[in-house]
């Protein structure tokens, strides 16, 4: 049974990282940027699951994935409750605008 | 065969994020994350990682998903129109989309060029047909039990403080 080198996963996570950085930045509105980070933590599983293909007995790659997945609930979740006050406080979701500290 | 497979997969994950990208709408961009879970998750199993599979799955796209969706409908902006494609609009500025771009494709060439100039000794054998069920479920209880525990107090202090956040505070508003 043939398998898949470990480069091809790799370099998928890395388009996937790089991809999710770009939405990060260009998106000018709170949840758009969440997307992007969402995308960024899913491109680091497949790279820590891909490396637990070679420790079958351990699996910690696929452990410290599972802890990552957990993190990022939590971090949605403060996130999401974060962005709704700061609706309610300024009615924009647009992280440019809100700016008042600056002043 | 299983190659076929992981390309497939790879291409849809890959379109999904570019979708996200490049929709102007927030709502299309949020469905097309689903999509991206799904070829991730599918990506897991392809490297034997069965349970994290499922989990990706029952997590992002039952739990995370949902709330962004909500999140995404209680923001939406104050003036209404007939226009039903303007609501959710996010416009990017020009000089912000060059930076993306630039910033994204610059570190996506650096990435890989460190991928392919490395040479990874692995020890180990690669595939392990059997489930990874039993070895997840004994390492959790045996010699990861602390981040275990802190994984559980972190999600009740994340539940407790984000009802506390968006309480309505003043219930005349």
């Amino acid at each position: 049974m043939t398998s898949i080198p470990i480069q091809y996963y790799l370099i998928v996570a890395a388009a996937l990282f790089c991809i999710g950085l770009a939405v990060a930045i260009t998106k000018r509105h709170f949840i758009g940027m969440l997307l992007g980070i969402e995308l960024m933590l899913n491109a680091v599983n497949i790279n820590l699951v891909a490396f637990s293909r070679h420790d079958p007995e351990k699996l910690s790659g696929q452990l410290f994935a599972l802890f990552v997945i957990v993190v990022a609930a939590a971090e949605v979740t403060v996130a999401l409750a974060i962005v709704l006050r700061v609706y309610s406080r300024f009615k924009t979701v647009d992280p440019d605008k809100v700016s008042e500290l600056k002043k | 065969m299983e190659a076929i497979v992981f390309y497939i997969f790879s291409a849809l994950t890959l379109v999904a994020a570019l979708v996200i990208l490049f929709s102007k709408n927030l709502i299309y961009a949020a469905f097309s994350l689903f999509v991206a879970f799904l070829g991730v998750a599918a990506l897991y199993v392809l490297a034997g990682a069965d349970f994290l599979g499922v989990s990706q799955i029952m997590i992002y796209v039952g739990g995370i998903l949902v709330l962004l969706i909500f999140g995404i409908m209680l923001t939406q902006k104050g003036e209404k129109s007939d226009d039903s494609s303007r609501h959710n609009r996010v416009e990017v500025l020009m000089s912000r989309g060059i930076w993306g771009t630039l910033i994204g494709a610059g570190l996506f060439v650096f990435l890989v060029k460190i991928i392919l100039s490395s040479d990874f000794k692995l020890a180990g054998e690669v595939n392990s047909s059997k489930s990874t069920i039993k070895t997840i479920g004994v390492e959790l209880m045996t010699s990861h039990l602390l981040p275990f525990e802190i994984a559980a107090i972190l999600l009740l202090v994340a539940l407790v403080g984000a009802a506390y956040l968006a309480l309505n505070r003043n219930p005349a508003s």
